[in-house]
């Protein structure tokens, strides 16, 4: 197959959000002999911001979206791996490391902002709900994170999000490390309050947000 | 922007307001008042029809004394079933007992400025326009009214201008309450003829209907019998509307107001089928009670609510097709108090599956004309088509191997089933949903803003289809030697 036409069946299987496809197609282009960044660049790369525009216009609704971002991690977990080996590793816009705060067990919102965060080029762990303030340090440290994204659906959760960045503030190593903070309950006002780095209220301005905090 | 297709609702929820022999309750009060209290029918023309069918006609007080046996004679010869035509026949709307359509409201008579919010008299210029924004809108079936009374044209013929600019405005079915006289009558239906190329193809494809008020209770108006005649022999469909108000012009208790409701609405049906069998008629009816402090239209309440769903089951029990009043508010803003009158006046005879529903976009009690009303009340009605479109259980929708296949705590965002499934889920076009933020950065628009811009830029681009060239200037011509002629006959 030609490439460019690869990489054309590769933007239409991500914004149809054919997840196992897509990394059919990857592994397609592997096999060809084909260099797995520019798989990356050339055909997901192009698709997810294809996905992004037709969401902003209104063409796409948030399962599409995610769809696609899905499609697209299913994919880079195959590409990834290979990078580096040939010499050059994508292009990050930065490490985050996301999860739901201890006592909160709710999954969804977080799991969707980091998809789309990976989707959009940011390198994510994310570490699942009910996370103590000790583990948010931890991998932070170790994962180098730029920014770290806390979680909380409950009234009664959302003071473990203060708990955290000033537990971050204490050390050396995560002094440096923007914190955004999202859920329900949780308002501008109180990330303001416990002097977070960022706040959004949906998956898609969590995306520009995190973008900002890294300056990209 | 693009106009798309009408979109009728087709309710799979079904409500009981009355049982079966509640309705023949009604039914046996109804005949027995026609029979032995009689109709006033003021009009000679109507008299001699109803005396040459054998029933009693008293001459001085012209009430007519209608037996059963004349009544189910008529009922008899009544299609239950025809099409309203459309100058586009893309908008036909066939009344087959299994769709709903919403129409405009109408016979306004002031207009909230689009821009300033200032209310001002209405005019001809505002039918066109209105006429254009419901031609666009996809919840609107057909346009009654007109919206508003075309004040700035000479009364004599101020319904044939009021034809003429809905005509121009909109290429979906047309159903005037204004034609109130036989020559009026005969004019609109010249009017029609041109455009669909004659009176017999007028009888074919009747591209308007045409609704009378009833004098309440036990009563009708000498002109709009005489013009529903004249419309019936051109195969016109015609309808009458009562709105009997408990307290004032029916009983205080609702069976009762449906009691008059019903003979208000029948006896006239009757009147037609003797002088037109088989003519295509329709039940109409607005039936509410008065406020118990000033006397006055209430447009809206739960007695609003029960009378317009239980209305039809009567219509149902004669299989005959209703154009029931809903929506028209009476508040005076589209606030709080006018979500809640037309969610629930509309949502009532849609779970009766009620023909026409009429309509949106007035204020103020059928008044004032608000362009945001109109589209606000379209998205009241596509709630209501959702919700009454009920659930469907099969295989497909049970979905139970994507259930297995997320598995606990997982989610279904990016599965395929969503993907295929997801657009069946209501969308808002005026709801507000965004995040707080958002809302607050936008300057908190709420649905009133969307309206004003949706209405806005349908007003600025929508263009209906065009009239078929030199018509407008022939109706022109016509609706001229008519007022010539209605001078020279001193009407």
């Amino acid at each position: 197959m030609a490439k460019d036409s690869l990489f054309e069946l590769i933007q239409q299987t991500v914004l149809e959000g054919e997840v196992e496809k897509a990394a059919e197609l990857a592994r397609k282009g592997l096999d060809e002999g084909l260099d797995p960044l520019e798989i990356i660049n050339k055909g997901f790369v192009p698709a997810m911001d294809e996905a992004g525009a037709r969401f902003s216009d209104g063409r796409f609704f948030l399962p599409e979206l995610v769809a696609a971002a899905e499609a697209m991690k299913e994919a880079m977990g195959l590409l990834e791996p290979l990078l580096g080996k040939g010499g050059a590793a994508r292009e990050s816009l930065g490490r985050v490391v996301i999860g739901t705060v201890e006592g909160d067990i709710h999954d969804i919102g977080k799991s969707i902002v980091a998809s789309l965060l990976t989707a959009n080029g940011f390198e994510v762990r994310d570490l699942g709900v009910d996370v103590p303030v000790g583990k948010f340090v931890e991998e932070a440290k170790s994962f180098q994170a730029d920014i770290v994204g806390l979680s909380a659906l409950l009234t009664t959760t959302m003071p473990k999000q203060r708990e955290v960045l000033e537990a971050l503030q204490k050390l050396d190593a995560t002094k440096g490390v923007k914190v955004m903070v999202g859920g329900a309950p949780v308002t501008a006002r109180w990330a303001e309050e416990i002097g977070a780095d960022g706040y959004a209220e949906d998956a898609v301005s969590a995306v520009l947000e995190a973008r900002k905090l890294v300056g990209a | 922007m693009k106009k798309q297709p009408i979109k009728p609702i087709k309710p799979k929820l079904r409500l009981e307001f009355l049982s079966k022999e509640d309705i023949l309750r009604i039914h046996e009060a109804a005949l027995k008042v026609m029979q032995e209290t009689g109709v006033r029918f003021p009009s000679s023309k109507a008299l001699d029809i109803f005396e040459a069918n054998g029933c009693e006609v008293n001459r001085e007080t012209q009430v007519v004394k209608i037996p059963p046996s004349v009544v189910e004679r008529a009922l008899k010869t009544a299609p239950s079933t025809y099409t309203l035509a459309a100058r586009d026949p893309a908008n036909d709307l066939p009344l087959d007992g299994e769709h709903c359509y919403l129409s405009t409201d109408g016979c306004g008579v002031e207009v909230y400025d689009f821009e300033t919010g200032e209310k001002r008299l209405s005019t001809k210029q505002d039918i066109y326009d209105s006429a254009r924004v419901a031609d666009y809108l996809d919840a609107i079936a057909f346009y009654w009214g007109p919206m508003v009374s075309a004040q700035d044209v000479d009364a004599s013929v101020r319904p044939l201008h009021e034809l003429q600019a809905a005509f121009m405005g909109t290429s979906k079915h047309v159903q005037p309450e204004t034609i109130i006289s036989e020559e009026i009558a005969e004019y609109c239906v010249e009017m029609a003829a041109m455009i669909v190329g004659g009176k017999d193809k007028l009888r074919e494809r009747p591209i308007f209907s045409v609704m009378q008020c009833a004098m309440d209770p036990l009563g009708h108006d000498g002109g709009a019998l005489e013009a529903s005649l004249v419309a019936a022999r051109y195969g016109i469909p015609t309808g009458f509307m009562p709105m009997p108000m408990s307290c004032a012009t029916a009983p205080a208790t609702l069976a009762g107001n449906l009691v008059v409701t019903t003979v208000d609405a029948l006896s006239a049906l009757v009147l037609i089928q003797l002088a037109e069998p088989g003519a295509p008629v329709f039940f109409a009816a607005a039936p509410t009670a008065i406020d118990l402090r000033t006397g006055g239209y209430t447009g809206g309440g739960p007695e609003d609510y029960l009378l317009g769903g239980a209305f039809n089951q009567i219509c149902d029990f004669y299989g005959i097709p209703l154009s029931m009043g809903t929506m028209a508010t009476g508040a005076k803003l589209p606030d709080w108090q006018a979500a809640v009158d037309n969610v629930m006046s509309t949502m009532a005879p849609v779970l009766t599956c009620t023909d026409m529903l009429t309509g949106a976009g007035l204020l103020a009690g059928s008044k004032v004309l608000s362009y945001q009303q109109l589209v606000m009340d379209c998205e009241i009605y596509s709630i209501v088509k959702k919700t009454v479109e009920g659930i469907e259980v099969n295989d497909e929708t049970l979905a139970v191997s994507v259930i297995q296949k997320v598995g606990p705590g997982g989610n279904y965002l990016a599965e395929r089933h969503t993907l295929n499934h997801m657009r069946g889920l209501w969308r808002p076009t005026v709801v507000d949903r965004t995040p707080y933020m958002e809302w607050e950065e936008a300057g908190r628009p709420g649905a009133f803003e969307k309206a004003t811009e949706i209405a806005r830029d349908i007003l600025a681009n929508h263009q209906p289809e065009p009239l078929e060239e030199g018509l407008v200037e022939e109706m022109d011509r016509l609706i001229k030697s008519a007022q010539k002629e209605l001078e020279n006959k001193g009407v």
